[in-house]
């Protein structure tokens, strides 16, 4: 494919910044460019779905046209062409493989780089099972087995499809339903692949689960879906990283997310999303506009969101809880970096409909260079919701004076029996931190990365360990030259 | 005896406001200097300024330091060449564990020095031991470092990390500041245990009686941006009993 040796080109001129600037040599197949009923048809023939996913997808597409783009959002980009894109590539691969040894190399090679542990032996001594999304296509799941002996499914969105039509079927679109927004409507219609998680009633999922998202392909959007159930009792920790190659054009990354917890069910998800921010003059990058949602349905349910957030141009992504459930607990933690060019409107919404539900929102926004970063967060208490309780806390950290921070909370309250709490501070590194840190021997960018790895300790530590590691790496990578 | 800090002549300005004024002093291996001056005189800009804080401008002067040129030296090669500041108010830094921040801070200067950077079991070991013997409890060393801490434990942190950096030179600015007799006593104490025929120190404070329990070498009355008097540890009882006006003409 000539456009990757181009890319690789064009990568190598740009130097070495971005440690996951590389691009894998693979015949990949894509579908024509650009957007229409006939494309829709293409994706969901090439994934062999039923009648009923095409309509679906169809229905979106039609809802999508008379849609327009948000413009809400503090965040300022030029206009994408949806007609320039291509919406699907895959892999080139005679059949799927059946095994590790059947994928191909270069692309085992590819994740070797990113570190994840695809090969089982070195899977971080058998804690951790993988879902790789190359681009469009699952490749590989690890664990497999181990995890259907619990009665647990973990596997590609649209193995799912086949496999267990009638959950799909019954939870796709019920907590982000296709209308919802326009991103939504844009990825119910073409989205590709992503993983599925059911975990039966009463079952705590032994390993964590984790799925590495790749954007690989240029030009590509990347539109994945994931599905995660908990029935009754259930408890899962899922992990979700994401990087993308180092490219000069702008990618779009349009995914959704849907949590489903029944009663007592516990689902952490947890996110580390590095995709290429673009240059230091803001050249390049991921567009990000995701819309994650969790809805605790049953009571005493729990769904909490953790991110770190260090990646992509633009950012546009609100984690949010549905508490419906009397007793249900929602929570959101929330690590955002922005540096150079990058932009950020990142926040949560916390709906409050049964009883006795609480929420907690702890957001830290760290903004270098011209950055520019907004939380942006909703606290609904519904009227049945006696005995709401809320409580945020959304701090920013400036670095440099020509960065931005802006707080955006909104809160509507129905319910005169809630509590809601809401703290904000906007802070800077100051000049006797730096110099404090200096005369103790620690260098500038250094101290600024343990200034900042200080400053979001609340959040890191609800990652898990080996996420924490890698994120509090990331936080001084994505720092790197912002003081000087 | 050979000489570890030589300064000549110097000058610095803030904003344009000259405050060194041909500051000189030579100070020896394992010698304690202590200066004494009034408020104003410019003691934490000597201070700052051989630390090689930005915002201050060297005029003129040279200050060598073990026979290489301070000045051109950047904040954190200082520390690691072996110059320490305990500051009279340690900033805190949120979220950062003074074990964490302790740790980054060897490293760095053992890097500098071509030794082995300690791991965490290692460092742990040896900054409780050094912790537990200046009172410090464990508690203390995993909260982050300086918040919420009374200026006392503030002061005993400073001490320990000088006990942990273990450098040649040590300039201790207003160390008694905010301090208890008990906690100037420990921390007095911490200090003292660090003297040795190597390892020499800068005591800079405007009250006598954190003297009676670092008793220097030499003492030096600073004022108007320069030395204006130099005697033995005598001095300094002088001083209490007279003030400081006999050296500065009753300007102050």
């Amino acid at each position: 494919m000539a456009a990757t040796s181009q890319t690789k080109k064009t990568v190598e001129d740009l130097g070495d910044k971005y440690k996951y600037g590389f691009t894998t040599d693979i015949e990949s197949e894509t579908a024509p460019k650009g957007l229409n009923e006939d494309i829709i048809r293409f994706i969901s023939k090439k994934k062999e779905e039923p009648e009923w996913l095409l309509d679906f997808r169809l229905k979106a597409y039609q809802f999508w046209l008379g849609l327009k783009e948000p413009s809400w959002a503090k965040i300022d980009y030029p206009k994408i062409d949806y007609q320039d894109l291509y919406y699907y590539a895959a892999p080139k691969t005679k059949e799927g493989p059946k095994s590790l040894d059947e994928v191909d190399p270069e692309l085992l090679d590819t994740y070797n780089k990113l570190g994840i542990p695809l090969k089982e032996q070195e899977a971080l001594a058998g804690v951790v099972a993988v879902d790789a999304v190359f681009d469009s296509v699952s490749v590989k799941t690890t664990y497999q087995k181990q995890l259907e002996e619990k009665g647990i499914i973990f596997c590609s969105f649209s193995e799912a499809v086949h496999k267990c039509p009638e959950l799909v079927k019954k939870y796709m679109g019920s907590v982000v339903p296709y209308t919802d927004n326009y991103f939504a409507s844009l990825n119910s219609a073409v989205f590709s692949d992503g993983s599925f998680v059911y975990i039966p009633k009463g079952i705590k999922c032994p390993m964590e689960l984790s799925t590495y998202f790749r954007i690989n392909a240029r030009n590509t959007g990347q539109f994945e879906r994931t599905l995660i159930i908990a029935e009754e009792g259930a408890s899962v920790s899922y992990l979700e990283g994401c990087t993308a190659p180092q490219r000069d054009e702008n990618q779009l990354h349009a995914a959704i997310v849907e949590i489903i917890a029944l009663d007592d069910a516990y689902v952490k998800y947890s996110t580390v999303q590095n995709w290429y921010p673009g240059d230091k003059d803001g050249k390049g990058g991921i567009y990000n506009f995701v819309t994650k949602r969790g809805a605790c349905r049953g009571k005493n349910s729990k769904i909490s969101w953790t991110q770190v957030e260090t990646g992509s141009a633009v950012t546009w992504k609100y984690p949010s809880c549905i508490l419906q459930g009397d007793n249900s607990v929602g929570e959101f933690y929330s690590v955002a970096i922005t540096n150079n060019k990058q932009q950020a409107d990142t926040g949560t919404k916390m709906i409050h409909i049964g009883k006795n539900t609480s929420s907690t929102i702890i957001s830290k926004g760290i903004s270098a260079g011209y950055a520019d970063q907004t939380y942006r967060g909703l606290v609904k208490v519904s009227p049945k919701a006696k005995g709401a309780r809320n409580y945020s806390q959304c701090d920013s950290l400036l670095i440099g004076d020509k960065c931005g921070a802006h707080t955006v909370p909104y809160i509507e309250n129905r319910n005169p029996s809630a509590q809601i709490e809401h703290e904000a501070t906007t802070s800077k590194i100051s000049d006797e931190q730096l110099f404090y840190c200096q005369q103790r021997g620690i260098e500038e960018e250094e101290a600024v990365s343990l200034i900042v790895n200080g400053f979001c300790k609340e959040v890191m530590k609800h990652l898990p360990m080996e996420f924490a590691i890698e994120a509090s790496k990331l936080i001084s990578i994505s720092l790197e030259g912002s003081i000087g | 005896m050979s000489v570890l800090l030589e300064i000549d002549n110097l000058h610095a300005r803030v904003d344009n406001k000259e405050i060194l004024k041909g500051f000189s002093l030579t100070i020896n291996e394992g010698e304690t200097h202590a200066i004494m001056g009034p408020n104003g005189a410019g003691k934490s800009t000597l201070s700052y300024v051989l630390a090689g804080r930005e915002g201050y401008e060297i005029t003129s002067g040279t200050v060598k330091f073990k026979g290489k040129n301070l000045l051109s030296m950047s904040i954190e090669e200082r520390a690691r060449e072996g110059v320490f500041l305990a500051m009279q108010y340690p900033v805190e830094i949120p979220g950062v564990a003074t074990s964490t921040f302790l740790k980054h801070s060897l490293n760095s200067i053992r890097k500098h020095q071509g030794l082995e950077e300690l791991d965490t079991m290692n460092f742990i070991k040896v900054l409780k031991q050094k912790a537990s013997e200046l009172g410090i409890n464990q508690d203390m060393i995993k909260r982050p470092i300086n918040v919420g801490f009374s200026g006392g434990e503030k002061k005993r942190v400073e001490t320990l990390q000088m006990s942990i950096l273990e450098p040649s030179f040590a300039i201790l600015d207003e160390a008694d500041s905010g301090l208890d007799i008990d906690a100037l006593k420990v921390v007095a104490g911490g200090v003292n245990k660090l003297r040795n025929d190597k390892r020499s120190m800068l005591v800079i404070t405007h009250y006598q009686r954190l003297l009676n329990y670092i008793v220097p070498d030499f003492v030096h009355v600073f004022a108007d941006g320069k030395i204006v008097k130099s005697g033995n540890k005598d001095l300094a009882l002088e001083l209490e009993e007279k003030g400081y006006g006999e050296f500065i003409g009753n300007k102050y």
